[in-house]
């Protein structure tokens, strides 16, 4: 689809270790996401291994993190739950962003494909995000892939709308019509000349899709609708140590800050690639 | 050094745009943007369409080009009435007729590689691959005055100038045979107007190429034309070589247009005729003859009649009812 | 560079001003400061306006004219800063003050009263969720102690002055609900309100049609001669200043090149600038000949130079026909080339 490039772009890493804040952000969300990949290698303990007589221990050597109300290493737990939280996250968003930029793209360019999708967009805008996730996880059986799928879908329509509006916008700027009066086929003009132009604003939103769907997530999982309560979230982690906040302030925190951090250096990515894939910041450096 | 060309040549019309119309339903009635539009263009000749906001100019450009759907009329190219093309037919003739934008930001994607914009140009109609291809952008860069290395740089890294210079690379691209230039030098800065003037002249004598030229400044008209179209509120008032137009101008909407533009020379003591109020509203027209409003020489008449199109000399039409008492009068003592 | 904080008179600065002289920039430099850089928008500009009468600043983007405009206004938006120089102001009791120094306080009761502005987009200096009326009543009380009532009465001839018809339903309409032409005279009209001294315009007709340009050329022209105030008329159409101007101060680069009565800068330019700009302007009678054919219009060859890295020396010399090795080392000041005719050129005799 992309047209052949006259020079090499300039190397990656350099454009992304230029610039300090993506680098962190990309070493936080990647530590994270490795530490989750290889848990089983990492982790001390299996995550559901129980141990009565060590319940509610605070961290220490032996327990990095601490153990919860059944003895079980928050430590090990919280790096297996990054494997959920950060597949649903990224799943959803997936979803979502096939989902939104279609159905955006399309309302944008046929004025009567808009009247519909606009209509559909706004009725499922109005509801509360985990509302909605809470009604279809419902009708479609709680699952992992169902939660995946229902976030997908409530978080489509942000997409959806911002790429509605920047399309309508940009199908009318000169270098679409140019592209026009040349004869470029609309499919192509929707892809090179709209789509690579809304790069960094779906970018943008993605980041906070994420963030947003994992903490979605453990909401549905704290709800019991989400995925099963034995396998390890961040939010069934925080759910559970909620009762001990006080007296094991660990169970809460570290979980916590697992999703704090994924969050900030997510939306670190965020910021850094859409100044990144902006050719005319670029040069700014 | 083309403009007058000998008769023979002159008399082969490229372009003829009969009773365009195009009319736009909006929610509080609908616009006549453009009303019974209709012109010559010769090969090889340049014809600027003049007129003010909301006079049409542009619409009619687009029409012309399918950019936007007329509603009415023909525009013949080349034997063929292009607004009857189905959209896959229309496809070939996109080569034959390009468009030069007056935003020379806008006018180019910001994420593209200028050798990619005009690339896309080449891809579009399969006219060079590979080597040929990046070969076909560096003379068409080169031909418009920038070098071939800027093929790899972004639109955001040049000047205005350069960026229409750009812009007229993707047009040329395909190697066309009319351009529609809208207002391709009003954003630009005097001294770099001047250089992309120059520009467009070398490149309409070198390649033959018959122009659209539209424009709101009265100088720049004068001085690259060879006919001139004169609209006000979407209709024509008065058409015709542009020497002669300018030279003895019948319309009393052209006679103020000539009288209040500018002139960079403050001994020319014009008498000006400055038209009183505002544009009517396309909404809502006047009847009879649209200029009536602001006209100082309305009668009732006027009121009541659309002008038809009287010839006064050979090629040079007014659409106005009182031209031919009007002509001997001295519009500006009348109007001072 | 002392400024007259109370204004005792004879002030310090009054010699230095002559009596017919309203505002004079000295040798300005207003710089935009980013870290170690500095785009040097205004770099020595010297100006004068005269009581009563129309100077024009004409210049290309970026030669400053509307940062020179600001700088004056001290409406200078961060990172932009007056670095150097005076602006040497004479209100309407005599004193003289330097506007380039004076404390904020004073200079907001200076703005509006003193000098009023308008600018080239009307719609974005009105409130849109006001009334005409309303704005220009706001404008009249927040500088005199008038009723409402009274403000309203104001209101309305200051529309009738600016020649709006139905001045009294004109009041009431909101910004939208009028024309570009309209909304500049609303404009002026809010400018004048608490009658300035002096009239600052930034290419106030550059957005509008030539009909309707025309209208508010003769109507600032028709203000200028029964109210008498002073017009610094910021535009880049030399055809506007021939129009409109009694003198005209050429910029380029930061730096006024030549300034000049209108009628001398026109008939004999005396900057190779002025010279090349007045060439680029499509000139039937010079640029056809007798039958008809177009000659070559003769362009300014290159670019206007970036602030960030303005030449040393003369700003021009890199694309002036004249330049010699001298114009490129060494800055030339602005010095006289005939009656009331200043040129900032070493070689301004050859023109």
């Amino acid at each position: 689809m992309a047209a052949v490039s006259i020079t090499p772009a300039p190397r990656i890493t350099t454009l992304i270790l230029q610039r300090k804040t993506l680098a962190i952000g990309l070493a936080v969300i990647l530590a994270i996401a490795l530490l989750a990949l290889f848990a089983p290698l990492i982790a001390p303990y299996a995550p559901n291994k129980l141990s009565i007589v060590n319940r509610l221990k605070p961290p220490s050597a032996t327990w990095l993190f601490g153990t919860d109300e059944f003895g079980r290493d928050i430590f090990s737990r919280t790096i297996y739950a990054g494997r959920l939280s950060l597949t649903v996250g990224a799943a959803a968003t997936a979803l979502a962003g096939v989902i939104g930029i279609t159905l955006g793209i399309v309302a944008g360019f046929f004025r009567r494909a808009d009247t519909v999708i606009a209509r559909i967009v706004d009725a499922m805008m109005a509801f509360p995000d985990i509302l909605l996730a809470i009604a279809l996880v419902a009708a479609l059986g709680p699952s992992l892939a169902t939660v995946i799928v229902a976030l997908g879908i409530v978080y489509a329509p942000r997409l959806a709308r911002i790429v509605r509006a920047s399309t309508l916008v940009i199908r009318e700027l000169p270098y679409v019509e140019a592209a026009r009066a040349l004869g470029v086929p609309t499919w192509r003009i929707m892809t090179r000349h709209v789509l690579r132009n809304l790069v960094s604003p779906i970018l943008v939103q993605a980041t906070f899709i994420f963030a947003y769907a994992m903490l979605a997530e453990a909401s549905l999982s704290f709800l019991g609708v989400g995925v099963s309560p034995e396998i390890p979230t961040w939010g069934t982690m925080i759910a559970a140590g909620r009762q001990y906040v006080g007296q094991a302030d660990w169970m809460t925190i570290f979980p916590g800050v697992a999703i704090i951090l994924s969050v900030l250096s997510l939306q670190l990515v965020g910021d850094g690639l859409r100044d990144l894939l902006d050719p005319r910041l670029r040069k700014d450096l | 050094m083309s403009q007058t060309q000998s008769p023979a040549a002159g008399d082969d019309v490229l372009l003829s745009v009969r009773n365009l119309s195009k009319h736009f339903p909006t929610a509080n009635g609908v616009v006549k943007a453009v009303e019974d539009v209709s012109f010559d263009v010769r090969r090889g000749h340049i014809v600027g369409i003049v007129g003010e906001s909301g006079s049409g100019k542009t619409t009619a450009g687009r029409c012309i080009l399918r950019l936007v759907e007329p509603s009415e009329g023909e525009a013949i190219f080349d034997g063929v009435d292009l607004f009857k093309l189905s959209q896959k037919a229309l496809r070939a003739y996109r080569r034959r007729m390009q468009i030069i934008f007056q935003d020379p930001y806008s006018s180019l994607n910001p994420r593209m590689r200028v050798g990619d914009i005009i690339g896309e140009a080449i891809d579009t109609h399969r006219l060079a691959k590979g080597a040929a291809r990046q070969a076909r952008i560096a003379e068409l860069l080169t031909r418009v005055g920038l070098s071939p290395e800027h093929a790899r740089r972004y639109p955001h890294e040049f000047s205005g100038g350069q960026r229409q210079r750009i812009g007229i690379a993707r047009a040329l691209a395909v190697e066309p045979e009319l351009i529609v230039a809208d207002e391709p030098v009003s954003a630009l800065d005097v001294s770099v107007q001047a250089q992309v003037l120059n520009l467009v002249q070398e490149l309409q004598k070198e390649l033959g190429l018959t122009m659209l030229f539209i424009s709101h400044d009265l100088t720049v008209v004068e001085y690259l034309c060879d006919d001139i179209v004169v609209l006000y509120l979407g209709r024509v008032m008065e058409q015709g070589p542009a020497r002669e137009v300018y030279a003895n101008p019948r319309h009393p909407y052209t006679r103020a247009l000539l009288s209040t533009a500018p002139i960079p020379d403050p001994t020319v003591r014009r008498e000006r005729v400055i038209l009183q109020g505002d544009i009517p509203s396309p909404l809502d027209p006047p009847s009879g003859c649209v200029f009536r409003t602001r006209c100082p020489f309305a009668i009732d008449a006027c009121a009541t009649t659309v002008p038809p199109r009287e010839t006064v000399s050979p090629g040079h039409t007014v659409a106005c009812i009182r031209q031919a008492e009007l002509a001997s009068l001295d519009i500006r003592k009348v109007s001072a | 560079m002392a400024a007259v904080l109370s204004a005792p008179s004879p002030s310090p600065l009054a010699e230095t001003l002559p009596e017919d002289v309203v505002l004079r920039a000295d040798d300005l430099h207003t710089h935009f400061i980013v870290g170690e850089r500095a785009a040097k928008s205004v770099d020595g500009v010297t100006l004068t306006v005269r009581r009563g009468q129309t100077l024009a600043v004409v210049g290309e983007s970026g030669s400053g004219k509307s940062v020179t405009s600001l700088s004056i206004m001290r409406l200078l938006a961060y990172p932009g800063r007056i670095v150097s120089g005076r602006i040497l102001y004479r209100l309407r009791d005599g004193t003289v003050v330097d506007l380039a120094s004076l404390p904020e306080k004073r200079m907001r009761a200076i703005r509006g009263k003193e000098i009023a502005m308008i600018f080239q987009e009307p719609m974005t200096s009105l409130n849109p969720l006001f009334t005409v009326g309303d704005q220009i009543m706001e404008m009249i009380r927040l500088h005199e102690p008038v009723s409402r009532q009274e403000a309203r009465q104001r209101a309305r001839r200051m529309l009738e002055l600016v020649e709006i018809p139905a001045a009294e339903k004109r009041l009431d309409q909101y910004p939208h609900e009028m024309s570009g032409g309209m909304r500049q005279r609303v404009m002026i009209a809010l400018a004048l309100s608490c009658n300035p001294a002096l009239l600052i315009a930034d290419e106030p007709t550059t957005a509008l049609d030539v009909t309707i340009q025309a209208q508010i050329l003769d109507l600032m022209r028709r203000l200028q001669r029964d109210i008498g105030m002073s017009i610094l008329f910021i535009t880049h159409n030399l055809g506007v200043v021939a129009e409109i101007a009694h003198e005209v101060a050429v910029m380029y680069a930061g730096r006024v090149v030549e300034q000049a009565p209108v009628g001398a800068l026109f008939a004999r330019p005396r900057h190779p600038y002025t010279k090349g700009l007045l060439a680029c302007i499509p000139n039937p009678e010079r640029d056809r000949t007798a039958d008809g054919k177009r000659l070559m219009l003769k362009p300014i060859p290159g670019n206007v130079p970036s602030v960030l890295a303005l030449p040393p020396g003369c700003t021009y010399a890199p694309r002036c026909p004249l330049a010699e090795p001298r114009c490129e080392r060494e800055a030339p000041g602005l010095v006289p080339a005939g009656p009331g005719h200043l040129s900032r050129c070493f070689r301004h005799e050859l023109l």
